[in-house]
Formats: C-alpha cells, sequence, structure tokens
C-alpha cells in the first residue's frame, strides 16, 4: 500500500482507511503502425469502501477501457497490453492468474453494463442467472442459490419476485432488467461494483430510481462503486467524487461539491458550463467547446485539450501537465488552471 | 421483442403456434411420429417374422391375402413385416447418426468459433478437406474395413457428415460471442467452458435443432445408399436399403417389391425434411414480429 500513502487523502471521514482498489498509471497504447494508440495514458485513483467515483468523460476518453482494463476483460490481442497496477484488497489484478482472477470476478469485484437488453442471457431464467454466480464462488446449493436469487430480486425492488425469477429476460422491460442485472451483480456482495454506465439505455424517470437503487445497495452492502458515465447529472446526484476523463487521462478529481463549485481544468469548466441550466434566463446560444476529441492517433506531445483550449499558454505544448493537488482533494492536471 | 438470437425455451408456445400454421411441416411431423410408432411396435404390427421363410408362398402381390397384406418377397418373407423391422433399422442409423452428427458438428463448430485464430482455422480446413470427399465414397472406404453393425454403420454415417452443422454452429458462435451477456458472464467469473456450453450452446439451438431433423432425413437415405450397394445392413436383418438390393433383379417382374421400400424412404426424408423446414421457419429470430 506504498504507492496509495504517497498521494493525500480526499475527505476526512475517508482519511483513516486505505483505499479498496487503487489504480495506479494505468495505461493502454495500443500499437497501430505507423501510430500507437495512447488510448488510455496513466490513469490513476483510489476508491475507499462505500465510496462512489464518477468517472466521467465523453466516448472514447477511455473510461470504459479503464472499467475492462480493471476488471481485466480486454479480449486479446489487447489482452497482452495494459501496464500499471491495479491493487484490490491488497492484491495486484494485474499480475494474477486467469483463474484467481475469476475466482474474484463476480465475488470480489463485479461489473454492471450499460445494455440491459442484451446483457442477459436470453435462454435462461432470470433466477438462474442470479444464482450461477451464487453457487459458483460462494459454493451454495442449487435450492439455497435459488431462494438467495429470489431474495436479490425483491432487493431491487422488483414486484412479484417469486414469478420474474422464473421469467427470461424478454419478458421484462429495460428498467427491470436492469434491475435484474444489479442482483447478478451484487448478489454475492462484492466490495466493488464497476457500473458502466448503467442508466445510459433507459429513460430518464427510470434512470432516477436505478441511482436511487445503486445509492440504497451500495449503504445497505457498503460496497465500492466506480461509476462509468458521460452523463454529469448522474455524477451530481449518486458520486461522492469525481474524476473527469480526456484524451485516455484523469484532467481533474475533486469531491462532487468542489467540482461542481469550483471547477478548474478548463475542460471541466466547459463541460459544466454546456449543460442546459433551467433557472438561468435562457442563452441565446449553448455554450460548447470548440473542435473535437483528438483522435488517440495524433494527439498532442503536450496537454491533450490544449487545441480546443482558451486559456492554453506557451509551456502547454512541451509536455502533459501532471495531476497535481490544488486545494485539499482536488487535483488538477492543466498549466494554467483557473481559480474559483 | 428480443431481437437477440432465437430462443427456444421459453417461447416453445410461440414456436408451436407457428409451427403448426405450416401445412406442410404439421404433415411431416404426422408422418414421423407416425413412422416411428410403427417402427418402436413393429412386433405389435407386423403379421409374422420378417425374416420367416415360405418358399411356398413366393412373390405374393400386395392385397391378395390377409396372412400378407403387402405380399412376400422372392424367399416368401411377409413384405409388411420386413418393411415394419426395416424401419426400425433405418429409424435408428438415421437418429443415432444425427445425434453423432450433432454433438460432433456442435463441438468443432463451437470450439472453432469460440477460440478463434489458429484453432479455428486448423479446424476449419479440415472441414474443407473433409467436405473434398463424396461422403458415399468416405462411407465404402471405411466400410471396407469396419464390419457392418447397426452401431458401426450409424456412427460412420454420423461422422462423415457432420462438417455443415460445424459451420453452422461456428457462425452462429462467431455472432453470439460478440454479445453483451457473454461479457456479462465473464464478469461475473464464469469460466471459458462454461461460457461455452452454457452460455452460448444453448443459444445455439434453434439452427442445430434444423439441422438436426434435416440430418435423420439424410442419415436414411445414406444408409439406403450403403445396404443398397451390399456395404450396409446385411441379410437377413431387413433395412429398406438392402430391400431395395433385393427387389432389383425382380423389378420387371414384381416392382412392388422395390416401390414399397422406395415409399418408405421417400415419405420419411420427405416427413423430416418438411419438418426441418417448418422448425426453421417457426424459430427464424427475424419472423418473430408477427403476433
Amino acid at each position: 500500500m506504498s504507492a496509495a500513502a504517497s498521494l493525500p487523502d480526499e475527505t476526512g471521514a475517508a482519511a483513516a482507511e486505505a483505499p479498496l482498489l487503487s489504480v495506479r498509471d494505468l495505461t493502454l497504447h495500443i500499437p497501430v503502425p505507423p501510430h500507437v494508440l495512447r488510448a488510455v495514458d496513466g490513469v490513476s485513483f483510489d476508491l475507499r469502501r462505500g465510496e462512489t467515483l464518477g468517472l466521467v468523460g465523453e466516448s472514447g476518453s477511455g473510461k470504459t477501457l479503464t472499467a475492462l482494463m480493471l476488471m481485466r476483460l480486454l479480449e486479446p490481442p489487447l489482452a497482452a497490453l495494459p501496464r500499471g497496477e491495479v491493487r484490490l484488497d491488497g492484491a495486484d489484478l494485474m499480475t494474477l492468474d486467469e483463474k484467481r482472477m475469476s475466482a474474484l470476478r463476480g465475488r470480489t469485484i463485479s461489473m454492471v453494463f450499460q445494455e440491459p437488453m442484451t446483457s442477459l442471457n436470453p435462454v435462461m431464467t432470470v433466477g438462474r442467472q442470479i444464482a450461477e454466480p451464487l453457487v459458483r464462488h460462494l459454493g451454495l446449493s442449487s435450492r439455497e442459490a435459488a431462494a438467495r436469487a429470489e431474495e436479490m430480486l425483491r432487493l431491487v425492488h422488483i414486484p412479484d419476485p417469486a414469478r420474474v425469477a422464473r421469467a427470461y429476460p424478454h419478458l421484462l422491460s429495460g428498467g427491470m432488467r436492469q434491475r435484474a442485472m444489479i442482483a447478478i451483480a451484487l448478489a454475492c456482495r462484492p466490495a466493488v461494483l464497476v457500473a458502466d454506465e448503467p442508466t445510459t439505455a433507459l429513460d430518464v424517470t427510470v434512470q432516477a430510481q436505478i441511482l436511487e437503487l445503486l445509492a440504497e445497495l451500495q449503504r445497505e452492502m457498503g460496497s465500492a462503486i466506480l461509476l462509468i458515465t458521460h452523463d454529469l447529472a448522474v455524477i451530481a446526484e449518486t458520486a461522492h467524487r469525481v474524476a473527469v476523463m480526456y484524451a485516455g487521462r484523469i484532467v481533474e478529481e475533486a469531491p462532487v461539491a468542489a467540482l461542481f463549485a469550483a471547477p478548474r481544468h478548463p475542460y471541466t469548466r466547459g463541460l459544466l458550463a454546456s449543460i442546459p441550466k433551467i433557472e438561468r434566463v435562457p442563452a441565446p446560444t449553448l455554450p460548447e467547446i470548440p473542435g473535437m476529441v483528438p483522435g488517440a492517433g495524433d494527439r498532442p506531445r503536450g496537454c491533450a485539450f490544449m487545441p480546443r483550449c482558451a486559456r492554453a499558454v506557451s509551456g502547454c505544448a512541451a509536455e502533459p501537465p501532471p495531476l497535481a493537488e490544488t486545494d485539499r482533494g482536488h487535483r488538477v492536471a492543466c498549466w494554467n488552471p483557473a481559480h474559483g | 421483442m428480443s431481437a437477440t438470437a432465437a430462443a427456444p425455451q421459453g417461447q416453445i408456445g410461440r414456436v408451436w403456434t407457428r409451427f403448426r400454421r405450416h401445412r406442410l411441416a404439421l404433415a411431416g411431423g404426422f408422418v414421423v411420429a407416425l413412422l416411428l410408432a410403427s417402427a418402436l411396435f413393429a412386433p405389435a404390427f407386423a403379421p409374422q417374422d420378417p425374416t420367416l421363410l415360405d418358399t411356398a408362398l413366393r412373390f405374393r402381390p400386395p392385397f391378395a391375402d390377409w396372412a400378407h397384406p403387402l405380399g412376400t418377397d422372392e424367399l416368401g418373407r411377409d413384405t409388411l413385416s420386413r418393411l415394419l423391422y426395416g424401419g426400425r433399422v433405418s429409424l435408428t442409423v438415421g437418429l443415432v447418426a444425427m445425434v453423432t452428427t450433432v454433438m460432433t458438428g456442435a463441438l468443432i463448430g463451437i470450439t472453432a468459433g469460440f477460440l478463434g485464430g489458429v484453432v479455428d482455422n486448423l479446424l476449419m480446413r479440415f472441414v474443407d478437406t473433409m467436405l473434398c470427399f463424396p461422403q458415399v465414397f468416405l462411407l465404402l472406404v471405411v466400410a471396407a474395413f469396419v464390419p457392418p453393425t447397426l452401431l458401426s454403420i450409424s456412427l460412420v454415417i454420423g461422422l462423415t457428415s457432420w462438417m455443415e452443422v460445424s459451420r453452422i454452429v461456428r457462425a452462429e458462435i462467431l455472432h453470439l460471442k460478440e454479445q453483451d451477456f457473454v461479457a456479462a458472464a465473464r464478469a461475473l467469473g464464469a469460466s471459458r467452458a462454461r461460457i461455452m456450453f452454457r452460455e452460448l450452446l444453448p443459444n445455439a439451438a434453434a439452427p442445430i435443432l434444423v439441422a438436426a431433423t434435416l440430418k435423420v432425413a439424410s442419415a436414411v437415405l445414406m444408409e439406403s445408399y450403403i445396404s443398397y450397394l451390399g456395404y450396409g445392413v446385411q441379410p437377413p436383418l431387413a433395412s429398406w436399403g438392402n430391400m431395395l438390393t433385393n427387389a432389383q433383379g425382380y423389378f420387371d417382374t414384381v416392382p412392388w417389391l422395390a416401390i414399397l421400400p422406395g415409399a418408405a424412404i421417400t415419405l420419411t426424408v420427405m416427413g423430416f425434411n418438411f419438418m426441418g423446414d417448418g422448425l426453421r421457419d417457426a424459430l427464424d429470430p427475424r419472423l418473430r414480429m408477427d403476433p
């Protein structure tokens, strides 16, 4: 845990506790001759027990790849490429053999996917799909596992759990399926839940219910959640801390309130400014960030955001800025961060 | 409404409704059921022992007397009894060969499709190689070395006709393994074998089922071929194929000896084929929009 100790703790309440999940310098460089795609480029963060860390960024910023690397779910030929360190409760996930990693997946670290419509096996009953990891990881008999599956369905507020347990996924609505997915992922009470855009495919009211459910289950089970999303509203509602990703790097990390109140990185400021607000007199045009995310192959040598940045200074092109602490618990990777 | 792969379980009712609407398939299924029943209860229906010789009563025409409703053959054996017992042989060979075909084909197809890469290449080139030889030729070569028993004939037919099934299964697996639920299963700690056989294979059940039906028909036909050529079921055991062989010497004078087993083979093959067609339509996920 020496790597973890070198980083200052963010919040006073959690200060005493060592992080449950500690990610250091996670990197995925994909050689695509003649370029190297720096899809994920030195990502570091900590996740504490019972905490929700929001990982926010637009499509292609590397957030989903980060999640897949944590779970070691990248398929060959990408599977051999990740570098860095992922420590979960002391074990280094990057060096575990596949068998021991399988034993952790679903048991200690679990994942909810974006698409509830396709993430369930269409020819297996919902109850069976919840029961399987229980039998596999906890060695329950199939009868005990079936009973626990029903209990899990009740816990995620699915009405008539006994009936739903016997149903096939196509009979359930999107929201119900995502509840079922959460029941499956949390069945073994994992210490860490990675939720990759868990509400993106759902409509807004259902989205709010699912987020509420995640928060409730977190209070109940004490799981830590890594919530991956492109939606800042979701973050504001659910997360304790936020890490903003841009072009494969974390550019700003802060407690939710601090980030929304005083964003430091120009990219974060741009993101927040581009959210339509109801209370404001409608602006003639919604502010947007000029330009596009650079392709992973043609990033500038320095700060990847520089070409789109209004605050760019001469030093920005030379080398990428390190993620440095500005206030307590507030870290920014910018050569010329905004103040207040 | 699910747009994913065909899901036979849980939708059996819907599939049955659609199958029932397919008249020919229903007729095919009925014929198949009738043939299976007659083969199963052959001893009850057969007027006498199919190998009982009665040289005094050779070449009796059909419908002439009640003792031999479909007449007798060149050795005075009762044709109806031989047809019923021959059906046992033909259908047994058909079903055992189908099971062999499906198991081999599914195993090779899922291994190739799921593992991909070198394994996929090697297995598929092996499939190509097997497909280069005419099946009858393969059968005759093997039959020359293996003594023909019911089991050996079935296995040999099965082991020379699994290639299409393996291609069908491989294609299905290639499509299925990219689906989210496979990644979800991995994220829950499922092993490769578990993903292959518990998650993927049941999802490929529909095309496998259809292929299986059609394979019974072609295996029955194959058995007839090789029995006709004399390498199959050996006399005095009756099979539709060797009944045809025996009949060919008398085709100009007593044609019914050839026509009857020929008709039985035709009925079986058509019954299974229509059933397979109906199943294919009923299980096709793209047609799932109708009520």
